[in-house]
């Protein structure tokens, strides 16, 4: 695909020192990934990552589902913001897609409508004293890893190709909605041909998959599964992706959203057992990977380590493909070395002769 | 009388205000940037709502601009106007009693509406390369084979506020029918789609054109805007869009896709109005007449006059009455 908007679109990332907000969500989905930002960011790249264990939710699930008014959400993100201020930092880094659409959403809504930035300032003060600077630079850690490609490449263990045949991996990028959907300028590649994830793709020799339904949700949206009734919803739009891109045989997927990263790997599991559909070959499910554990990957880092044996869809062929060692009898011991359970056989996993293969 | 007015851009309008000026006495001079006369018309096949070639309103004019004598300079860039009368990019100064500004639109770039991918996928065109097509005999797909379904989709960079074109180009509308036409004409049996938010017949013979197209020619018009295009694995192109007078999204497969691209305001506008007290701008980018009911071809300068698109989108036949106003207008202000 001839991209070349993106070059249009791009944004000043901070190179050090950063402010990282976690995400309330992800170290459930996804449990290694922020800490394998952490560690590469820290002891690969050598930059300063200030964690604050006293920063909260930015409540923004609860605010697209019509429970946290904005007045709430405004100050909750103008706390995160005191506490960035007091620890002494500018450049604020967020590892939820979610809560970067709120705070771009919230800066804008100060800019635009400086009435409601004092409203909740004086909000934040009468509750908690605290007083706040807002961020030099606000970025999604997706983001950052974008800015440090390719000194990641530079000390790249392996890259993006399949061992055996020396072909680059064949890799679907997919962004969260709220990334530049909502603001195409926030993200680098802007809204309509994003180029975060296909520029780490490019950079660590994988070979980016664009196919019909690249832009569509993922269907996590917030009601769709918020409401169990509406669950049907959120199935049906991963089933639209997954439908769409099994014809270009992609190798793995790669999300930057922790609900985008989840449904696309979690559903595939209840598609396979719904209708006994895969959509990975060999009658198996397609690997779905963070961006922090494409990059631990590609500096070598442990696969389960990254926390990579939490997946729905089984990522050893994957790993195989690429020529990763690993320890099979280690996938299920925790950090402490404790066997932390076995889930039971699945048919997204299986590559049996009874699944749909597309 | 024998006043000299130099006349910026050679195209209709331009060339028809020449030629009255010369018929009224005068002493015109083109100045064109392009190496040829003619305008966006150069590159147009055939004209509606007759389909008649474009090179025959075309050749006409030139015919009679070299018949009267008239000095052209094609080629040279207007840089600004001045009080004594244009200075050129090449650092000539153009001395005149008047300047005639018809300088036109420019075509809207399509490639800022990303989300229809034109530039990046295969087979997504604009008007202008279609016309390109008509020029040639062929319509043709990336690839080569013939298409079997074409879509256009109307109004891109015209009444979008997202793209800051806030203005209706009006013609567009008639040219989606015209091509949409000729489609079927060139390709028999192929399937053409107009997705379209309004359809605005406003000249003589439209409305009825617009009605053969879908008698006669079987063309589809669906009410909507196409939400965004993406490219299949065999390179024919996956459209969305809502049919908004059944209420449902709908989703398609086309081997081409064609995006009627709007006028916007000349690029050279905003250089002129900086340049000359008296030549304002609309918030579109076009230049704003003195009053627009009887002063339409009048600047706020006295010694400045406009036409053709240069003020706002018009068709070929406005435009060259416009040409025939301003000369009078200026002839006016010559023997005063």
């Amino acid at each position: 695909m001839k991209r070349n908007s993106w070059q249009e679109y791009q944004k000043h990332v901070a190179d050090d020192r950063y402010y990282y907000a976690r995400s309330c969500i992800r170290q459930n989905f996804f449990p290694g990934s922020e800490a394998a930002f952490l560690n590469i960011m820290r002891n690969d790249l050598g930059r300063d990552v200030h964690e604050d264990a006293n920063h909260t939710s930015c409540t923004g699930i609860g605010y697209h589902s019509d429970i946290v008014p904005l007045e709430t959400i405004m100050t909750v993100v103008a706390r995160q913001f005191a506490l960035m201020t007091e620890a002494g930092y500018e450049n604020f880094i967020s590892s939820c897609i979610t809560s970067f659409g709120i705070y771009n959403e919230i800066l804008a809504t100060w800019a635009e409508f400086p009435e409601t930035e004092e409203r909740t300032r004086e909000y934040l003060y009468k509750a908690t004293g605290r007083e706040f600077n807002k961020p030099r630079h606000i970025a999604h850690t997706s983001d950052v890893v974008f800015h440090h490609r390719e000194a990641i490449r530079a000390r790249a263990a392996r890259l993006l190709v399949n061992a055996a045949t020396g072909e680059p991996l064949r890799v679907v990028e997919h962004i969260g909605c709220h990334y530049a959907k909502i603001f195409p300028k926030s993200g680098i590649g802007g809204a309509e041909f994003p180029y975060v994830l296909a520029g780490m793709i490019e950079s660590w020799g994988g070979e980016v998959v664009d196919y019909p339904e690249r832009r569509h949700c993922c269907g996590f949206g917030f009601r769709n599964y918020l409401v169990q009734a509406n669950r049907g919803y959120s199935v049906a739009n991963s089933q639209r992706k997954l439908a769409s891109m099994a014809p270009y045989k992609p190798d793995f997927i790669v999300a930057n959203c922790p609900g985008c990263a989840m449904f696309l790997d979690r559903w595939q599991y209840t598609i396979a057992e719904m209708e006994g559909t895969t959509y990975g070959a060999d009658g198996r499910g397609i690997p779905v990977l963070t961006y922090e554990e494409m990059a631990g990957l590609v500096l070598g880092y442990d696969p389960w380590e990254l926390g990579m044996q939490m997946h729905q869809v089984d990522v050893e062929p994957l790993l195989d493909k690429m020529g990763v060692k690993y320890d099979p009898s280690a996938k299920y011991l925790g950090k402490n070395g404790k066997y932390i359970g076995q889930p039971a056989e699945a048919l997204v996993n299986s590559g049996c002769s009874g699944a749909t293969i597309l | 009388m024998d006043k000299k007015v130099v006349v910026i851009g050679g195209g209709v309008a331009g060339m028809q205000t020449a030629l009255t000026l010369s018929e009224l006495g005068h002493q015109p001079v083109i100045v064109e940037k392009e190496s040829v006369m003619g305008g966006k018309l150069c590159r147009w096949h055939k004209l509606f709502p007759t389909f008649t070639p474009a090179s025959e309103v075309l050749e006409g004019l030139r015919q009679r601009v070299t018949e009267a004598g008239i000095e052209v300079l094609t080629g040279r860039t207007v840089d600004r106007i001045t009080d004594t009368g244009v200075a050129l990019a090449d650092g000539t100064n153009l001395a005149c009693d008047a300047t005639a500004v018809c300088t036109g639109f420019d075509i809207f770039d399509a490639t800022i509406k990303e989300e229809y991918g034109y530039g990046i996928y295969d087979n997504v065109y604009t008007t202008v390369d279609l016309e390109d097509m008509f020029n040639r005999g062929e319509i043709r797909m990336a690839n080569g084979e013939l298409p079997r379904r074409v879509a256009f989709l109307h109004c891109v960079g015209s009444r979008d506020e997202k793209v800051n074109q806030r203005h209706c180009s009006r013609v567009c509308c008639i040219t989606g029918v015209k091509q949409a036409i000729e489609v079927k004409r060139m390709i028999p049996g192929v399937e053409v789609f107009n997705f379209y938010m309004d359809i605005r017949m406003f000249g003589p013979g439209y409305e009825e054109m617009y009605r053969e197209a879908q008698y006669e020619y079987n063309i589809q018009f669906i009410r909507g805007r196409i939400s965004e295009a993406s490219q299949t694995m065999d390179h024919r192109v996956r459209i969305k869009a809502e049919d908004t007078l059944v209420g449902r999204p709908l989703q398609m497969t086309v081997d081409m896709l064609v995006l009627i691209v709007g006028m916007r305001a000349g690029s050279s506008n905003a250089r002129f109005a900086s340049s000359c007290p008296g030549v304002d701008l609309y918030a579109s980018g076009f230049v704003r007449p003195m009053d627009q009911f009887r002063h339409n071809v009048c600047s706020g300068s006295e010694r400045v006059f406009y036409a053709g698109t240069v003020s706002a989108p018009k068709n070929i036949g406005e435009s060259i009455n416009e040409g025939i106003a301003a000369a009078h207008r200026i002839s006016q202000y010559l023997n005063r």
